[in-house]
């Protein structure tokens, strides 16, 4: 479990998130939603330290991260799989090597143990043929696989997601959400999910924030966003034409 | 002021590479391929540019002494001195600095805003210590690089003074050995030194540091090429203040 208290962050003048809490649960995928901009990306990079707060607190398992040493943070992220909005796989390196890479740097692991794990998770995000391949030579679909694998090769307790899917075709979108689904459950790991997708919202969201210019704007579930009165919300929900629709159908029954 | 904060960083970035240091097999790849890159990949150009402004400045030299008094060596003398002194340590280095600094520069930058470095982080790795050790390490290689160019700059002005008929092959022999002060090697090398962590340092600091997208990467390698050839005139002129005079 991972919980923000009153966080709050800016760069220079612009204050980009203001007086944001939340807490996301165990064994389930949470949603980070919200429009392009309006700080999604910079909440879950507060969440893991590569941005420094400016005031409030977080807390995983109950250990605030802020009163955390170097080693404790070092050992923590351990604990940590992320995969980045544009999948950040090393261009230079294989997608095998890709994979591989966190248990080289973090493990003492043999090379047989390292081949048979890295094995195993491309297996588990359906990798196929693509071993040898440079990130640069695969598809995007592919990438996020690639990097879900890396994300999850340590058997993290705690996996984010940033637009895992953005930029896919819906139907492969669906597939990687499930995918992230499925992990999280499997494995009851604390999984956090920026999304502007409602796809995605209406798949995985077990649990959804709803952030409007650096504020949490609302708070629920994907059977309660559809019939929350709050307007910033509703006005995200039905801004396709595709909702409308859906909601219109919906009122005449 | 905006100067001294970007000061300040970088000298914390300094002290942040030797904080933690990265697993010595991946270490040593790193290292190997940067030496690879930034070293032997660099011979090519620099062998070129040696050879031929060695050239240049023998003949500039004999095509001053018009005076049938100055003696036939000074040719020699006067390429070794160039070559030596200046040419080598601090010309090579200013290029280095467009070719070297800018590859750093835009390999590191890209990896910033491709988000690398932030993947990297989240491993609990010091970015610092990977991204920015081995390219000091390969760098500390630099002075074999400089040798050569000393080497070829030389020859270049003794076969541009013996086939373009300035000099015999015997006086220009003569002109290079004489009056030769042995500091001037150790100052041009203690020069060569500073300047390859300056190559390795200033280049790294710009695409670490990097902010915004591709378009910036390249905004930054400029920059970065700009900097290091300040850094690297404005040490010249130290190092020669007080080792020279
Ligand atoms: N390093 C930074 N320095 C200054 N401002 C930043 C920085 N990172 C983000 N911002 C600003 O913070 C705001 C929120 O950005 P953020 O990337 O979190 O948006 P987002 O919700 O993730 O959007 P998207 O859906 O497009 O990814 C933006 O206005 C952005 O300009
Ligand atoms: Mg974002």
């Amino acid at each position: 479990m991972i919980q923000a208290q009153s966080l709050f962050k800016s760069f220079g003048n612009t204050t980009v998130l203001k007086d944001i809490s939340a807490t996301f649960d165990k064994g389930k995928t949470n949603l980070i939603i919200g429009q392009s901009g309006s700080g999604k990306t910079v909440f879950l990079k507060c969440l893991l330290g590569l941005h420094e707060i400016d005031q409030g607190s977080i807390n995983y398992n109950g250990v605030s991260f802020e009163k955390m040493n170097l080693k404790e943070r070092t050992q923590l992220r351990q604990d940590i799989g992320m995969v980045f909005q544009g999948s950040a796989l090393f261009d230079s390196m294989s997608v095998e090597e890709n994979i591989m890479f966190p248990l080289k740097m973090l493990t003492e692991k043999s090379n047989e143990e390292i081949r048979e794990r890295t094995n195993a998770v491309i297996k588990r995000v359906n990798l196929i043929d693509a071993n040898a391949k440079l990130p640069s030579e695969i598809s995007g679909g592919m990438q996020k696989r690639v990097a879900i694998a890396r994300a999850i090769v340590m058997n993290p307790k705690y996996l984010f997601c940033d637009e895992p899917n953005s930029g896919l075709d819906p139907k492969t979108a669906i597939i990687i959400d499930n995918l992230i689904q499925e992990i999280t459950e499997e494995f009851q790991i604390t999984t956090v999910i920026n999304t502007h997708d409602m796809n995605s919202v209406m798949e995985i969201g077990q649990k959804i924030i709803f952030l409007e210019n650096g504020t949490k704007a609302w708070e629920g579930d994907k059977e309660e966003i559809f019939v929350t009165d709050n307007k910033a919300v509703g006005d995200f929900v039905y801004s396709s034409e595709l909702f409308k629709k859906v909601r219109a159908t919906y009122r005449k029954k | 002021m905006k100067l001294f904060v970007h000061i300040g960083r970088y000298f914390i970035m300094i002290q942040k590479i030797f904080e933690k240091f990265t697993k010595w097999p991946i270490l040593k790849k790193l290292i190997l391929t940067d030496i690879e890159t930034l070293i032997v990949g660099s011979l090519g150009i620099v062998s070129f540019i040696s050879f031929f402004v060695g050239g240049v400045v023998a003949i500039q030299t004999a095509l001053n002494m018009e005076n049938p008094l100055l003696p036939r060596n000074l040719m020699g003398f006067a390429t070794r001195q160039s070559v030596i002194l200046e040419f080598a340590p601090t010309f090579i280095s200013v290029i280095m600095a467009g070719k070297v600094g800018s590859y750093i520069t835009s390999s590191i930058g890209t990896m910033r805003v491709t988000e690398q470095i932030d993947a990297l982080e989240i491993m609990g790795i010091n970015t610092y210590n990977y991204l920015i050790f081995p390219k000091i390490i390969a760098l500390l290689f630099y002075p074999f690089v400089i040798t050569i160019a000393m080497f070829l700059g030389i020859f270049g002005g003794y076969i541009a003074c013996v086939y373009g008929g300035f000099s015999s092959s015997e006086e220009f022999i003569d002109g290079i050995q004489l009056d030769f002060i042995p500091f001037h090697v150790t100052y041009s090398f203690v020069k060569t030194y500073l300047f390859a962590l300056l190559l390795a340092t200033i280049p790294s600091y710009h695409g670490y540091f990097l902010k915004g997208g591709a378009l910036d990467v390249g905004k930054a390698s400029t920059t970065s090429f700009v900097w290091t050839s300040v850094a690297i005139i404005i040490v010249n002129y130290m190092v020669t203040q007080i080792l020279l005079t």
